[in-house]
């Protein structure tokens, strides 16, 4: 039994690398130099950064340990909302591990690219499929860079048409929290509308936004469904009401787990949306990354699209071969995001996922996605407190506090689950929902795992009520035992310096 | 969960602030409910200084916490008289005394519109309790 674990004393569990080692210790040999050497600039050159001097044993077996103090997806049940953290396939890394895709340099131009291209050009159509947009670039390195990007076209969409007074953006109380921080960071000031008892958007007060503002709307960002994994059930009249001011409508797509296949967001009138590839296409996310976040829009922003974007620059002169593709910047684009052309190893990996499951593939993806988490609602609706008790997306909110129980909150929830072997849904997320726990299973788990998380809850929601010492204690289990977030929090510890300016002076 | 405290002196807003009045002079801080649903406070940012005029459904600071971050709005106009720079590195006063030491800002009124708009203890004391 978990309950007999007893705290123990906290040390540490595998030493920094840097005090594995010893002086003159090396891992490798360098082979010999084959070109002339020179000297680094001087300026660049200091004496107090500490390298590990290490053995290659020392380091594999130092990383493997580290490895397994780990949590991940491979190892168990992750229903971390709103950040879709679902099975990646390891056919995905066998492709995008393939020398041409791998070792291709940026800077290869032509006739060595035009595979790349190729599979680029394809995604930006799928994409564009699934969507139900004309246009798609697959620029932006990840979510919050795709919003960016949406928001600048959204701005230069306004200002070509030589309108200038369109300064504020609608975000709902129930948005995304990079929702309003694109807004303010691309210089538009957030305009916050609240959310009705069924968590959609109160209409009316949308309603007298768009009366008394309308001139100063440049548009609205929503999320589709929304954290609370609420499909807006009157998303049409709300894209109505914006555009009928002359604002565009943004759609964060992080949901698009709950969507593909089933609603395309470009033929419910939205101009442009984000994809997170490492959330909806199984690419690497978190720590794993680096994440993707290509754009969607119509043929209103097309023009201003980020590039480089993909294109046919010379159409096949017959059946059996191959057009000539090449990489553009749209005519009015608001510009790059980074250099080259995205981050191409994770379009390797969601073209080969959307190739695997093809377009009723795709679909059973949503539709599983949002099984599973309905599932799971309807089954802990009894135990825990729902505020939203309606079919579900692909992900649900629940209240993690209980009246019988008053010293219990969600994150001692969060924290007793890693004893069960389960990694904590979202905590305290969304804001508009007291001791919010945001659940997403996903749909590669097993109806058993799904089961066994119920138990868990159940059983934790049990413990609550009798033993509330073990969940206010917990983890027993972990690595390492309840980490004092506060003093993290108060007290910042840096490690890195600031960079000294360039003494050359340039 | 130690009983939360509604003094009867004090005046309340939808947001979670309270507010003091004594002559021309209001005392603004963040009630019990709030420091205690938002859990341990780590940060606090005041966004005006001393001499700054500030309008009804401005915002004087932001708080962070452990879960969130919260905006501190003053229900009344005036001019900031006062600011209690002591929590900028001890953030945790609020949650310890949020009707005493862990005041925020003191304003002199220059228009009192905004109390009208306010509840009394008992009233927020029923709102929080429906929450």
């Amino acid at each position: 039994m978990l309950n007999g674990i007893e705290k123990t004393e906290t040390k540490a569990l595998e030493p920094l690398i840097y005090d594995l080692g010893s002086p003159g210790r090396i891992g490798v040999n360098l082979p010999d130099c084959d070109v002339p050497e020179s000297d680094l600039p001087r300026d660049l050159m200091r004496d107090d950064l500490k390298l590990p001097e290490v053995g290659e044993l020392q380091v594999v077996r130092h990383f493997l340990k580290l490895s397994q103090l780990n949590y991940a997806i491979d190892k168990g049940f992750y229903p971390l909302g709103s950040c879709t953290m679902k099975y990646n396939p390891k056919l995905n890394e066998d492709m995008a591990r393939l020398p041409g895709f791998a070792a291709l340099h940026p800077l290869t131009d032509g006739e060595g690219t035009q595979g790349a291209l190729a599979l680029m050009h394809e995604l930006q159509r799928w994409l564009g499929e699934i969507s139900g947009f004309e246009a798609v670039s697959l620029a932006p390195a990840a979510g919050a860079q795709g919003e960016f990007a949406g928001i600048l076209m959204i701005r230069n969409y306004h200002l070509d048409r030589g309108d200038t007074q369109r300064t504020k953006i609608i975000v709902p109380n129930s948005a995304h929290g990079t929702n309003p921080a694109t807004v303010t960071m691309a210089g538009f000031e957030v305009i916050e509308v609240p959310s009705d008892n069924r968590g959609d958007v109160d209409l009316e007060a949308l309603r007298k936004v768009c009366n008394d503002r309308g001139s100063e709307i440049a548009g609205m960002m929503i999320t589709v469904p929304s954290t609370l994994g609420l499909f807006e059930e009157h998303i049409l009249d709300v894209i109505e009401m914006v555009h009928r001011v002359g604002g565009l409508m943004y759609m964060d797509g992080a949901n698009m787990n709950a969507l593909m296949g089933i609603v395309k967001p470009g033929e419910l009138g939205f101009d442009v949306m984000h994809y997170n590839l490492h959330k909806t296409f199984s690419t690497p996310h978190g720590g794993g990354g680096p994440g993707s976040g290509p754009v969607g829009v119509n043929a209103k922003l097309k023009p201003f699209l980020p590039g480089p974007i993909v294109e046919i620059i010379e159409p096949a002169q017959a059946e059996d071969e191959t057009p000539l593709y090449g990489l553009v910047m749209p005519e009015k684009t608001i510009g790059r995001l980074k250099a080259f052309h995205g981050n191409f190893g994770m379009h390797v990996r969601a073209y080969a996922y959307i190739r695997i499951y093809g377009d009723t593939g795709i679909r059973d993806v949503s539709r599983h996605a949002v099984l599973n988490a309905n599932y799971i609602r309807a089954r802990l609706v009894d135990t825990y407190t729902i505020p939203y008790p309606r079919y579900c997306g692909h992900e649900f909110v629940l209240e993690g506090r209980f009246a019988d129980a008053p010293d219990v909150h969600a994150l001692d929830i969060s924290k007793r689950l890693m004893d069960y072997g389960i990694h904590p849904p979202t905590n305290y997320f969304p804001l508009i929902v007291p001791e919010a726990l945001l659940i997403e299973p996903t749909e590669t788990e097993t109806k058993e795992t799904l089961d066994e998380f119920i138990e868990a809850m159940k059983r934790i929601a049990h413990e609550a009520k009798t033993q509330p010492e073990l969940l206010h204690d917990a983890p027993h289990s972990a690595p390492v035992k309840r980490l004092d977030e506060v003093k993290a929090a108060r007290d910042l510890v840096l490690c890195c310096a600031p960079a000294l300016p360039n003494a050359a002076g340039d | 969960m130690a009983e939360l405290k509604y003094p009867s002196d004090l005046k309340y807003a939808k947001s979670d602030e309270w507010v003091r009045v004594e002559g021309d002079i209001a005392t603004l801080g963040i009630s019990d409910y709030a420091q205690d649903s938002l859990n341990d406070l780590t940060y606090i940012e005041f966004s005006h200084s001393v001499g700054d005029n500030i309008a009804a459904g401005d915002a004087v600071g932001e708080v962070e916490s452990v879960k969130a971050t919260a905006e501190i709005i003053t229900p009344i106009a005036g001019d900031i008289l006062e600011v209690n720079s002591d929590l900028e590195s001890e953030p945790e006063i609020i949650n310890a005394d949020p009707y005493g030491k862990g005041w925020l800002v003191k304003i002199k009124i220059t228009d009192a519109a905004g109390l009208e708009g306010l509840m009394d203890a008992a009233a927020y004391q029923a709102y929080c309790e429906s929450r």
